[in-house]
């Protein structure tokens, strides 16, 4: 069967894959640039009898999600980095409570107020938590208006799985800009299996009661809660760490780079290739879980340098020297502030770490 | 023999967690009395907020979501939206309703959520050892008003009439008072939090029941004394009725067809 092919903009395609998915509950708050993405649920939700409300703040918004999720649906809601931060308390409840959800960070550049141009700043942030607590949120980053559809749709798969909620992370470009998309075809929502946990509907599942809660005052058994839940990190760090890699094999400097500045690299990688360099591209696509393994795999070559390039001052550069462990150079190139290195500049920073 | 009175079914049978005196154990044998009555026990859910009725899980024999402070009627939301059949109970505290959920309460209302709030004002922080509530009265003693509330020098604010500042919004139907004070009071209050729960069932709009009720732990008063003390100070600046009543079953005010 031949698919729809359409021209979206990101957000818009995000959208569209999230309602596509099975999204029950969407919530949300303007900010750019990801604008279009609430339009688009508001738009979109409402007609097919499904719950949009613009909250009075993402902080709202957020506890919205909770709500939502508590009750078993598929719940998501979206914002820019700013917005994001605000978010950082209700993700902390949603992990403590093991509640599924999906967030998308369509990022800007900051700190505090900063700019509406794309970022990738947020990567701390949306690595290491980014609330209060031990906890960790799986963070898909896509590199285009495709993957950003096919990624959501999946987000929402991989959190009711994993009982974890899950970012998506990207970035005001992806958001923003309009590519060729091949949707997915919509989940039956009656078929979604049932969430024995969620709150409502006790009678019908003859169950007895059930309490959503991320509390739990007696040290011993947070402790004991926290250690379960960090075996099933685990778990997900095992089953989950996707990569995409291009002409690493014989590369003497690996680029690293995931979003939009892995699109970058790729243009930088070919034109380096032209020249005879051997440089190659390795893309994370899970931040979290990050590929540790491969990476340190990759390492072993002798010689090899890395260059993680990033829309920052460098943040993941610090995964990768954890991955590498002192076996390889490892630098960061990068714009900030809400600059797009362009290939010539990532092309120019490889060529300097190779001669260097 | 026919019972006429005894433990809700919808209340665990289990000695709380709250102080001698305290108004919420009479708040959550309403609660849960109204549920029976109206033989809602498995289609009810609560929110138990930050704050003394944080153990909410442990006394109500239902469904429960423990929510973060202040975000209590953005979580009801998100829960009542889906499960519209279900009663949903927002309860939270002055702190949780009137100081750091502000804006959720605000909007809640104004937005027409479905659910009940159930609004424990004691004037007080209680979880947390006494300190200012936004509801503290004008001279009222807490940690952090250790002269009394001073809205004057210190910058304190007023007390806030929580029912009074939500009837101008659109969506709130019906806005009551009540206390837990005595008797009399106790039988007003369940009146008012059953209007409420079938005017939810109903779907008719935001409603919710503030209830004033008593803290001598952190008023620093035994049980009988805090009873006079809220009667003395807190009805006469927070006067109990119905606040605004605009639901289907609303009487028509008086002199209405003349």
């Amino acid at each position: 069967m031949s698919k729809e092919i359409r021209l979206m903009k990101g957000n818009e395609a995000i959208g569209e894959a999230a309602i596509r998915a099975g999204c029950a509950s969407y919530f949300g708050y303007p900010i750019t640039p990801q604008n279009e993405l609430t339009a688009y649920m508001a738009a979109n939700m409402l007609p097919a009898g499904r719950i949009f409300i613009q909250a009075e703040s993402e902080v709202s918004a957020i506890n919205m999600v909770y709500g939502a999720a508590a009750t078993g649906v598929r719940a998501m809601t979206s914002s820019s980095s700013p917005g994001i931060s605000l978010k950082q308390e209700g993700i902390s409840y949603l992990c403590g409570a093991d509640l599924p959800a999906v967030v998308v960070n369509v990022a800007r550049a900051g700190p505090g107020l900063g700019g509406i141009t794309p970022a990738q700043g947020d990567y701390f942030q949306s690595t290491r938590g980014g609330g209060h607590g031990d906890y960790h949120t799986i963070v898909l980053a896509p590199k285009g208006v495709q993957e950003a559809a096919d990624l959501t749709f999946e987000a929402f798969e991989l959190s009711d799985k994993y009982k974890i909620p899950v970012l998506v992370l990207a970035d005001g470009l992806i958001g923003q800009m309009m590519e060729s998309v091949v949707l997915p075809d919509p989940v039956d929502m009656a078929a979604l299996p049932r969430k024995p946990w969620a709150v409502g509907h006790q009678a019908r599942d003859k169950r007895g009661v059930n309490h959503v809660s991320s509390m739990n005052l007696d040290p011993a058994t947070l402790e004991k809660a926290n250690l379960k839940r960090e075996a099933h990190y685990d778990m997900v760090k095992k089953e989950l760490c996707r990569y995409e890699e291009m002409q690493v094999e014989d590369a003497d400097l690996v680029i690293v780079a995931y979003g939009t500045s892995a699109r970058v690299s790729m243009s930088a990688v070919q034109a380096g290739r032209a020249k005879g360099l051997k440089i190659g591209l390795f893309r994370p696509i899970t931040l979290w879980p990050f590929p540790y393994e491969r990476i340190a795999a990759l390492a072993e070559k002798e010689g090899r340098k890395f260059l993680s390039v990033e829309m920052s001052m460098g943040q993941m550069v610090e995964d990768v020297r954890l991955a590498v462990n002192g076996r390889a150079p490892v630098a960061h190139y990068g714009r900030t502030g809400g600059m797009i290195h362009n290939e010539e500049e990532v092309l120019a920073a490889a060529e300097r770490m190779l001669n260097a | 023999m026919e019972l006429l009175y005894g433990h809700p079914k919808s209340l665990v049978s289990i000695q709380s967690k709250y102080c001698p005196g305290c108004g919420h154990g009479v708040i959550h044998r309403l609660i849960t009395e109204v549920i029976d009555e109206m033989g809602l026990q498995e289609r009810s859910i609560i929110t138990n907020p930050v704050g003394c009725s944080i153990w909410a899980e442990y006394y109500f024999d239902f469904d429960s979501v423990q929510p973060a402070h202040g975000r209590t009627p953005a979580a009801a939301t998100g829960i009542k939206r889906n499960l519209k059949d279900h009663l949903v109970i927002c309860y939270q505290g002055d702190g949780d309703l009137a100081a750091i959920g502000t804006a959720e309460i605000i909007h809640a209302a104004n937005r027409g959520e479905k659910f009940t709030t159930i609004f424990v004002n004691n004037a007080i922080y209680g979880m947390t050892g006494g300190q200012m509530a936004p509801t503290t009265l004008v001279g009222q003693y807490a940690t952090t008003s250790p002269r009394g509330r001073d809205p004057g020098e210190a910058g304190m604010g007023y007390p806030i009439k929580v029912c009074e500042l939500l009837s101008s919004l659109g969506g709130t139907r019906y806005l009551a008072r009540g206390a837990v004070n005595n008797p009399v009071n106790i039988k007003k209050t369940k009146k008012m939090i059953r209007t409420a729960f079938e005017a939810q069932m109903r779907g008719e709009g935001f409603t919710m029941v503030e209830i004033l009720s008593q803290c001598p732990t952190n008023w620093k008063l035994s049980p009988p004394e805090s009873i006079d003390w809220l009667e003395k100070n807190m009805i006469p600046f927070y006067p109990l009725g119905e606040i605004k009543n605009t639901l289907s079953t609303a009487a028509a005010p008086a002199g209405a067809g003349n």
